[in-house]
């Protein structure tokens, strides 16, 4: 057997896995989009139809789309930047050479990001229960009068962002960590001498530093949150008044709910297609403020 | 004020922050496994109480006994077993083609897994359902096994490490006379112990943490790994804290026990994989 032949027996195990059970699925997802595929379909092939661009235009014209649209966007604008903000923080902390006993830290800070979210979720729901949650009973010492956190649905998106932050900022926590290792400490001293303060410091020296990685954990944690899913599945079923359905707790239950199954694959579409968008939107806005620089 | 009480200052804050973020993160877990121990309806009283006045065990024996929840971690611990054990399997011998045997399309083919990156998995998913509901693989532990074979992030994790092999270890072999499978068990293996004790990991916790697909496909209640049981308990019984409590105690043990005796591992492999943007 030629070389090459051997190196082919290597990878195509797992090629076939990813081209039939996630390539081809995503083509026909998009071939499914353009079909009226429910549970006529489901029982019996030949009720499907192709409806053109019929399941784009119906679900643009879906109040409930553009508040799932309106919801997730709320999560992620105001939840990835708080995320990323504590993430900074907790690891500037942990770099800090006067900090003890760093090991024991990194790991407690860490471990939110390793359990189960459905299972978190289910503690948290009961932290934000109205009468006898933990976090009203706290802010009741502040004289602050209970909050109908999961009830109401002005408090709803932020108990789910609260959440969010809490489950997720160790994970970015790790890498700004590496990031903040790796500037070298010549700048710091130079800085120094030169009579710079803390602050001055961290505008001018940390935060250039970590611009690159600051970008990239950007990009992966809004991806991230776009696809907000189990949160409002466990805390709220989308309630209340619909205040937490995101647009995947949407697709869902067009698809598995309703077995509207081409209605669901447009919104996939739509979905990755503003993914897609803001991220490399992001990627561009960095990138020419970088050349202006 | 002088430099010393200044750092002193710092140093008071530096730590005291870090308390304070340390109970943050650790304070809900805490009390989760606390209030698992109290008795039916105890955490329902204002204020709450952070311990049990008689700890008892009535919430797991109800949890396993009428809930059935230990059948849905027996599936949550076979499932996430045969994900780790297959694609790892699948995701070395892949990774290491791409990193270190020569054939035509190699760089095309992993820019090309690369780019799929970008794509959420949830965009296959309908399509998939009804592939599986065709291959009869849906309410069955096939359903969630086989998409997971294989993993770009299995891939691309795997390349990286395997390209800091010596090429001239595998040449000397090869004159030797050794078969390319043989060179690649005996030798690249061993070599690659450490991504995968990292890969092993982070592929149980992945698979055991998982919940869209698994509520998909595993709709009949016997299949059900241990978070889709746990949801559809939690829809059910709002109002049996203590239960449900117990129910995200077993649910989220395990992982976090194995993440603390295999931590170093697992944060290798979230730094190596980060780079990939």
């Amino acid at each position: 057997m030629s070389s090459a032949r051997v190196a082919w027996t290597f990878v195509t195990p797992a090629m076939f896995v990813i081209v039939v059970f996630f390539g081809l699925p995503v083509l026909a997802a998009l071939l499914v989009s353009f079909t009226d595929f429910d549970l006529y379909a489901l029982a019996d092939i030949k009720n499907l139809r192709f409806v053109g661009f019929d399941n784009y235009v119906d679900v643009l014209h879906t109040p409930l789309f553009w508040k799932s649209l309106r919801n997730t966007a709320y999560f992620v604008v105001v939840g990835v930047p708080l995320s990323i903000a504590v993430s900074l923080g907790a690891a500037l902390l942990l770099h800090s050479p006067l900090a003890k006993f760093k090991g024991f830290f990194r790991t407690a800070l860490f471990a939110p990001v390793v359990t189960t979210v459905v299972a978190v979720a289910v503690i948290f729901r009961y932290l934000f229960h109205t009468r006898y949650g933990l976090i009203n009973y706290a802010l009741g010492h502040f004289g602050i009068a209970p909050i109908d956190w999961l009830g109401d649905p002005h408090w709803s998106m932020p108990a789910i962002i609260l959440f969010a932050v809490w489950k997720n900022f160790g994970y970015n926590m790790i890498i700004l960590l590496a990031g903040l290792q790796g500037i070298p400490n010549d700048l710091y001293e130079a800085a120094r001498i030169d009579g710079a303060s803390r602050w001055a410091q961290f505008r001018h020296i940390t935060l250039p530093s970590l611009r690159a990685i600051l970008v990239l954990v950007g990009i992966i944690t809004i991806a991230g949150y776009f696809q907000l899913f189990a949160e409002p599945y466990v805390m709220t079923r989308g309630d209340p008044l619909q205040s937490t359905v995101s647009v995947l707790y949407y697709m869902y239950e067009e698809g598995f709910k309703w077995w509207s199954l081409g209605r669901a694959c447009a919104i996939a579409f739509i979905l990755f297609l503003l993914i897609l968008i803001v991220t490399r939107g992001l990627l561009r806005v960095t990138r020419a403020r970088e050349d202006t620089a | 004020m002088s430099v010393g009480t200044n750092s002193a200052l710092s140093r008071w804050l530096v730590n005291g922050l870090l308390i304070a973020g340390a109970a943050f993160a650790l304070f809900p877990l805490l009390w989760m496994l606390s209030v698992s121990f109290m008795q039916p309806g105890e955490a329902s009283h204002y204020p709450p109480p952070l311990f049990p006045a008689h700890a008892t065990l009535a919430n797991y024996r109800e949890l396993f006994g009428r809930a059935g929840m230990g059948h849905n971690l027996v599936n949550s611990l076979l499932i996430a077993m045969a994900v780790t054990l297959f694609s790892l399997a699948f995701n070395l011998s892949a990774g290491y083609a791409f990193a270190k045997l020569r054939f035509v399309g190699r760089e095309r083919l992993f820019q090309l897994l690369l780019a799929a990156l970008i794509i959420p998995v949830q965009v296959a998913m309908i399509p998939l359902f009804l592939l599986m509901k065709w291959l009869h693989l849906v309410n069955g532990y096939g359903g969630v096994v086989v998409p997971a074979l294989a993993t770009v992030f299995g891939i691309y994790l795997v390349r990286q490490y395997a390209r800091s092999i010596p090429d001239d270890l595998l040449e000397a072999a090869r004159l030797d006379g050794a078969g390319e499978w043989y060179i690649f068990v005996r030798i690249v293996l061993p070599l690659l112990k450490p991504i995968v004790v990292t890969l092993a990991i982070f592929t149980f916790l992945a698979s055991w943490n998982d919940f869209m697909w698994p509520l998909i496909v595993l709709s009949d209640q016997a299949w059900q790994t241990a978070p889709v049981a746990l949801a559809s308990l939690s829809r059910e019984h709002v109002q049996d804290n203590e239960l449900m409590m117990a129910g995200a105690v077993v649910t989220i043990l395990p992982v976090l026990v194995l993440f603390l005796v295999l931590q170093r591992y697992y944060i290798q492999g979230l730094l190596l994989g980060s780079v990939k943007g």
